[in-house]
């Protein structure tokens, strides 16, 4: 047993609402211990792709192992051992902090379940607030009641589907910092993102677009493989370069940046070629640079709205 | 069995319940105030025996005759002379208008055919458009009218010398002699305030987890369908108890209902009903996916049971098609336990045909509801 289980493998799945596919052929691995990222534009099929892997819908194709149980013959049993906090606050908005935690520690069959939920409550400073009602909490503790929730049955496996929409920056460090801190005790976390940051967090990002997964790896294995070329123009003049750029040969991004001009293209030796001639004609400086994440992601999302699929 | 029923997660599911039934202060009020309020409110309304009805008289004549019928007539209690007149136009307006619900006509020539020994003719019309109004007032007619003019004339001696030889019918109004109607509204009262109440209430269970997105976070912890089920259902068993025990005290307590039979029997059998109506109500919430749908499937399972389930219309008056579609109604069983325990005296033998039906919808609805919950958000 030198090489552990991943935590999540599955292979081929596919799931239709109707005549849309809206999760083609996936396949996926996250190695035990790994925070895993999971980007991809709105309706590309991250939410799907994380119910059908903790059990909440059926795949209508494809198999898998989540914890070493079945995918579709042990949902009740991957349940159990996973914890999945969902896009939308699902708590009861009615019930305290402490009354949801109490709620989900009966459920999860946790004793003492008072014990457990002020443990939970004391982990992630919430004891002070626990007699509110969640209805009246600002995002942020929302947030922090959703995960205390989903942590405090202690899971292998933490699925987040956007976490952390709509919370402020503060609030957004403090939580990556926790989800860090519990990957390092061995928990595998699969998280959905928008924000490029927070891809950056993790060990490793999948990219889905219209269901099918078309990158995965390590933050610079994505963005090596995505074989981008950058280059920055400085000066005053980048507003008429952005203009002459545009549709230029080569150049498939422009992106202001402050007082800088981001200029991405796959083909190497055209985008050189018309940054030069543009670069000497507004009088800017031009210097290559290292291609950013959102870049590539951004080269992504172009791509599907060529509609290849 | 861990994993298909703990006692830990059911207590967990009934917490939670019985908190947001607390915090729902309005709703909680209504599950207690709206019962008693009906039950007073429909209970001394509905009469399916009115009586003191508004009457015109179209009399040209007025002889101790025509006195003598209308103070008859005015004696059952079925009549209220509120216009005296002598044009039939008029009292055809009036009854056109439904001003009145009777036009008695007494011909001029009605004393002069009294004291000639010859058959006297007496009109009366009835706005027989509702048949529940006329029915009562017009039965009771014919004898009455005859005994009067009988009094009026002194021959009652001689009338009763020759009804003797005549054919003796005995009638026992049983159960209910004074025919009081709110001995048999009071009894139905409770069975449509519970499922209205109960059924309501249950219908929305899982749809508004559903609506709330609370349902995802449900369905995803390591929870099973029968438990649920029961942690939505029991709760509401209690509220239904608590229903039970106002209706019961105002039902004797205001409406003096007789409580003939064993009060242990009248409670098996509402909680039978009761276990049945929150059932129901939980399977419909597995059948609709929003809130607003649960309504109207309440409704549309609400009106017909409440017109053919023998509350507002006497069952047996159906046809037979109709009878048969009451059946598949737990209210219609209900009815006719609680009618037979607690205005007959019934014992446990007598209702156990209607007590085994709701037992039985008890577990259909278990069963559909079981087999139509939904594990996944597929």
């Amino acid at each position: 047993m030198n090489v552990p289980e991943p935590a999540i493998d599955v292979q081929g799945l596919v799931k239709r609402f109707g005549k849309k596919t809206v999760v083609n052929q996936v396949s996926l691995t996250v190695e035990q211990g790994e925070i895993s990222g999971f980007l991809g534009p709105n309706g590309s099929g991250k939410t799907t792709t994380i119910r059908l892997v903790c059990g909440l819908l059926t795949p209508d194709a494809g198999t898998g192992r989540v914890l070493g149980y079945d995918l579709l013959r042990d949902a009740a049993r991957i349940k159990r051992e996973v914890g999945y906090m969902t896009q939308r606050f699902s708590f009861y908005e009615d019930l305290s902090i402490a009354e949801n935690l109490s709620f989900v520690a009966g459920l999860y069959q946790l004793f003492p379940a008072q014990e457990h939920v002020q443990n939970t409550l004391s982990d992630l400073g919430l004891t002070v607030r626990q007699h509110q009602l969640a209805g009246n909490l600002s995002g942020g503790w929302k947030q922090r009641l959703a995960l205390a929730a989903c942590i405090m049955h202690k899971p292998k496996l933490l699925l987040l589907d956007e976490p952390t929409a709509g919370v402020d920056p503060k609030a957004r460090r403090e939580f990556w910092d926790e989800i860090h801190a519990l990957a390092e005790k061995g928990l595998t976390v699969l998280v959905s993102t928008h924000y490029m940051d927070e891809a950056e967090r993790c060990h490793r990002i999948n990219y889905i677009s219209q269901g099918s997964l078309i990158a995965s790896g390590t933050v610079s294995e994505v963005v090596k493989n995505a074989k981008l070329r950058t280059f920055i123009l400085t000066g005053t003049g980048i507003a008429k370069a952005a203009e002459m750029l545009a549709g230029a040969p080569g150049v498939d991004q422009i992106a202001p940046f402050g007082l800088t001009l981001h200029v991405v293209g796959q083909d190497a030796k055209l985008l050189e070629k018309s940054v030069a001639q543009v670069a000497k004609e507004t009088k800017t400086t031009m210097s290559e640079a290292e291609t950013s994440l959102e870049d590539v992601f951004i080269q992504l999302m172009t791509g599907d709205e060529g509609g290849v699929s | 069995m861990r994993h298909f029923f703990s006692l830990r997660r059911l207590y967990a599911l009934l917490v939670k319940e019985a908190i947001q039934m607390r915090r729902d202060r309005i709703t909680f009020a209504m599950m207690l105030g709206v019962p008693l309020m009906q039950l007073v409110l429909f209970g001394f309304a509905i009469n399916s025996d009115p009586k003191e009805l508004p009457a015109a008289l179209v009399a040209p004549t007025q002889d101790r005759y025509t006195r003598a019928i209308v103070t008859a007539l005015e004696l059952t209690g079925y009549y209220r002379f509120n216009y005296v007149t002598a044009s039939a136009q008029e009292a055809e307006n009036l009854i056109a208008q439904g001003v009145v619900s009777f036009v008695v006509t007494i011909p001029s020539d009605f004393g002069r055919r009294v004291e000639r020994g010859e058959r006297p003719q007496l009109l009366i019309e009835a706005d027989a458009t509702d048949p529940a109004v006329a029915s009562g007032a017009i039965s009771t007619l014919g004898t009455v009218a005859a005994n009067a003019l009988l009094h009026e004339r002194g021959a009652e001696a001689e009338a009763a010398e020759r009804a003797r030889s005549q054919l003796e019918v005995v009638v026992h109004r049983r159960y209910n002699p004074e025919g009081i109607t709110q001995y048999n509204i009071v009894p139905g009262l409770l069975g449509v305030i519970l499922q209205m109440t109960m059924v309501m209430m249950t219908s929305m269970a899982l749809t508004r987890e559903t609506e709330r997105g609370t349902m995802e976070n449900l369905l995803a912890m390591p929870v099973t369908p029968l438990e649920i089920m029961l942690g939505k259902v029991l709760p509401y068993l209690v509220v239904g108890a608590v229903q039970v025990a106002v209706v019961l005290t105002a039902a004797k307590l205001l409406f003096n209902v007789p409580f003939v039979g064993t009060l242990s029997l009248i409670l098996l059998g509402v909680f039978v009903f009761v276990l049945s109506l929150v059932l129901l109500g939980y399977t419909i919430s597995t059948l609709s996916r929003t809130q607003m749908q649960a309504m109207q499937l309440t409704f549309f399972f609400f009106l017909p049971s409440l017109l053919l389930s023998g509350f507002m219309f006497p069952y047996r008056g159906m046809p037979g098609w109709a009878q048969v579609l009451g059946e598949f109604f737990p209210l219609t069983h209900f009815l006719r336990m609680i009618r037979g325990v607690m205005l007959k005296g019934a014992n446990f033998e007598t209702v156990q045909a209607p007590l085994a039906a709701l037992l039985l919808f008890v577990l259909a609805y278990a069963a559909l509801a079981l087999l139509r919950f939904r594990r996944t958000l597929d």
